[in-house]
């Protein structure tokens, strides 16, 4: 005999542990099963794009933070490099060192809470999330000495860094990296070969390579995927050019192939940060640059970096005046999400979830 | 008047019930004071299995701090201690809620009925000697028929919340409770063979050397089992955090939720009790005829920081992987146990049909190779099904070229 059953439409969010903020989605299920989805975003709008055109360039900075707020080191670098691009400036070498290795500490920070949230999601009572925090935390601690800021740092400026570091960060970065490997080697052999983590990820939510590309999906999810697009290879910028390091690369596309991915660029992140504390040298640490900017009318200038959840590029053009006529956010996090229906559809409620962890999107950029 | 309970009462082992109602019924007549007896033991049980959740509550939670690398709640008492008594205030005087399209009834009698068999199965665990409240001659099966109201629980809970999460929550909760019970009693038809009873008072008797050693299988599956129906990670799908939130108590709040808390932590202890009683020899142990209680609290401790420390651990299986775990592998593994222990007794037993210590230590050795070679054999097999075929991918780091 047949059971009768009919679908079942829940509303996943606003207000759910594992959306990563106020995210919605309508979800139709059959039994555990998705057969429907649709993403809802909009909750966090807060015209951030609107709001630039009526601030100057050096304020702008502080709103590139409340973007994605887990790596605002990266925003403040893309917004910098399209100001910079405006104006025509030279970045001082020492700044441009200072900006990479922030980038990357901070890369490490914002993939230290992705793959927390990520084992989180699996469910976990927050054992691999509570270590991962304990390495970010030692990262924000560097903000702070930095910066005094320890999330919205708002530490890069057009034309360089906001202040040199001071002299007592460079022992506590030396101290960081000596730690970190410890207590990274925990993490990994906490989560990284755990049976239930690969009965749970591999083979889950396929992003097919010529799918991703076609969305112009981004960062750690598109090189999951089996592509090495990393603009930090393909168009170096600030002292990327300088830096020997590795793009990790997955073919699989699963769930697990994005988790392996974030968990190697890690590796990779402190590679880089080691060798910029290797060649940095004393220096200016900003471009004689003026307190009020004016780019000439009419110029147009596109910075792009490779941010901790994929290709982030801000769009600027100039009227002459004190603060930009359009400021465009390229956000990684927004394009990223267009590809949840293929990979959500046919998976169960509780792939559902982790698949979203897997993409490690931020509410911040999506809504903007 | 005098009242004696005769020798085929089932609360005739209990002494401290002989004792009151001894004492009583020096004023009383004996119906009432086998009353007062009754309510007085009850009043022991009920209270000590809720300060035991209370307890270890706070023990988990500290527990779980030092997991996270937190210190855990420390403010109130020594070390913390007192933090259940603040939580249990502040639950009690929050706001009851009970959703608009609820079905009132149903959605208040879950909290009793999820503590009731809780409760109930402490009724019948010997904590000490002669100190079980009923020396049931039918104890292991009065065990599962009681744990089995849970279930049904969880499902009116479910059911009555009118909510679409609760109602995830409830159905994964009965499937699961559904299909570990078969596993689960198969493995302990293997401990009432060796022990030729179902009395807990002579399982323990039986226990020379720890069933433990001469039941691995049986044990494994047992507990396993066992956390399933506690819904504990990596089983915990009824109330999975972070898919449904909080699954069927999610619309609970106050003091329903209270008691459906202290429901869960105390059946961690209740089950902690059943195996120790089943499998690790219950009170027994040096001095027992006096440290039986400090034994057998000794034991549930240790049984209670390795579901901790499991809990803390683990990440959490998808449902049709937990279902596919009970009925492939858990399942299989208690069925090959029941033989081979049914073969092992048919050719050990002497002529009254008992087992001395010696035959034990030989089932022990045999059970043991059984054990490795199954975990063995059936690990492989469910490690070729979830892995999908071919090398780990992303095993390579490509390195990209700069154009």
């Amino acid at each position: 005999m047949p059971i009768k059953t009919e679908p079942m439409t829940v509303n996943i969010g606003p207000q759910h542990p594992s959306t990563h903020g106020v995210f919605r989605l309508r979800v139709t299920f059959d039994g555990e099963e998705i057969l429907e989805v649709e993403p809802i975003f909009g909750y966090l709008h807060r015209g951030t794009e609107k709001l630039a055109e009526e601030r100057n360039y050096t304020q702008i900075v502080t709103l590139t933070d409340r973007l994605d707020y887990v790596s605002s080191m990266i925003n403040n670098q893309a917004y910098c490099l399209a100001v910079e691009e405006l104006l025509g400036v030279e970045v001082p070498q020492r700044a441009k060192y200072l900006r990479t290795l922030t980038a990357e500490l901070q890369r490490v920070a914002s993939h230290l809470m992705g793959i927390g949230f990520f084992l989180q999601d699996l469910g976990t009572l927050g054992t691999p999330l509570m270590y991962a925090f304990r390495s970010r935390e030692r990262i924000l601690d560097l903000f702070e000495m930095l910066c005094g800021a320890r999330i919205t740092v708002s530490y890069m400026r057009p034309g360089g860094v906001f202040f040199d570091a001071p002299d007592d960060f460079w022992p506590a970065l030396d101290q960081f990296l000596k730690d970190f490997d410890a207590e990274y080697k925990e993490i990994e052999q906490l989560i990284l070969e755990n049976e239930i983590v690969m009965v749970r990820t591999r083979g889950v939510s396929l992003l097919p390579l010529d799918l991703a590309i076609n969305a112009s999906v981004s960062g750690p999810v598109l090189r999951a995927s089996g592509s090495d697009w990393d603009w930090r290879k393909m168009d170096p910028y600030d002292a990327y050019d300088r830096m020997e390091f590795d793009v990790p690369v997955a073919t699989g596309g699963d769930n697990y192939d994005r988790f392996w991915v974030r968990i190697q660029e890690i590796h990779q992140s402190i590679r880089m940060v080691k060798q910029c504390i290797q060649q940095i040298e004393p220096g200016p640490s900003r471009a004689d640059v003026p307190l009020i900017l004016r780019p000439p009318a009419g110029a147009e200038a596109y910075g792009r970096v490779e941010a901790s959840k994929g290709e982030l590029a801000f769009y600027l053009v100039a009227d002459g005046g004190i603060s930009p006529y359009r400021c465009k956010v390229r956000s990684p996090s927004l394009i990223n999400l267009t590809v949840t229906e293929h990979l959500l559809v046919g998976w169960k409620l509780a792939d559902m979830i982790v698949t979203l962890g897997s993409l490690d999107i931020n509410m911040g950029e999506v809504d903007r | 008047m005098n009242c004696v309970l005769g020798p085929d009462n089932i609360l005739y082992d209990t002494l401290l019930f002989r004792v009151i109602y001894d004492g009583v019924g020096n004023v009383l007549p004996c119906w009432l004071s086998y009353v007062v007896a009754g309510i007085a033991m009850m009043m022991i049980l009920v209270n000590g299995v809720l300060l035991g959740a209370g307890l270890f509550s706070w023990v988990e939670r500290r527990l779980i701090g030092r997991f996270h690398n937190r210190i855990g709640p420390n403010r109130w008492g020594p070390f913390g201690s007192l933090q259940p008594l603040a939580d249990l205030v502040k639950l009690l005087v929050k706001e009851d809620l009970t959703p608009r399209g609820a079905d009132r009834i149903v959605f208040t009698i879950v909290p009793v009925a999820m503590l009731a068999p809780v409760v109930l199965v402490m009724a019948v665990v010997p904590f000490a000697k002669d100190t079980a409240l009923a020396n049931l001659n039918v104890g292991v099966l009065y065990i599962l028929a009681v744990t089995s109201i849970t279930s049904i629980a969880i499902f009116m809970a479910g059911w009555a919340s009118d909510n679409r999460y609760a109602m995830f929550g409830a159905s994964r909760g009965v499937a699961v409770l559904i299909s570990y019970e078969v596993p689960v009693v198969m493995s302990l038809l293997g401990v009432v063979l060796v022990a030729g009873s179902m009395s807990l008072n002579d399982i323990i008797s039986a226990q020379t050397i720890p069933f433990l050693l001469v039941q691995p299988l049986a044990f494994f599956v047992f507990f396993a089992g066992t956390s399933a129906e506690l819904n504990r990670t990596p089983f915990d799908l009824a109330e999975a955090e972070s898919e449904i939130i909080a699954g069927y108590h999610i619309e609970y709040s106050g003091v329903k939720f209270a008691l459906i808390q202290a429901a869960e932590f105390g059946a961690v202890l209740t089950s902690s009790a059943v195996m120790v009683t089943l499998f690790l020899s219950g009170w027994s142990g040096p001095a027992s005829n006096y440290l039986g209680w400090a034994w057998f609290l000794m034991k549930i401790g240790v049984l209670a920081f390795i579901f901790s420390w499991i809990r803390a651990t683990f990440p959490r299986l998808r449902i049709d992987q937990l279902l596919a775990f009970a009925w492939k592998f858990l399942l299989p593994l208690s069925i090959i146990n029941l033989f081979a222990t049914a073969l092992e007794v048919y050719f050990l037993r002497d002529g009254a049909g008992n087992l001395d210590t010696s035959d034990l230590w030989i089932m022990a050795g045999i059970n043991f190779g059984v054990a490795f070679a199954c975990l063995l054999v059936f690990g492989t097999l469910i490690k070729e099904k979830v892995r999908p075929a071919g090398p780990v991918t992303g095993a390579t780091l490509t390195p990209g070229e700069a154009d």
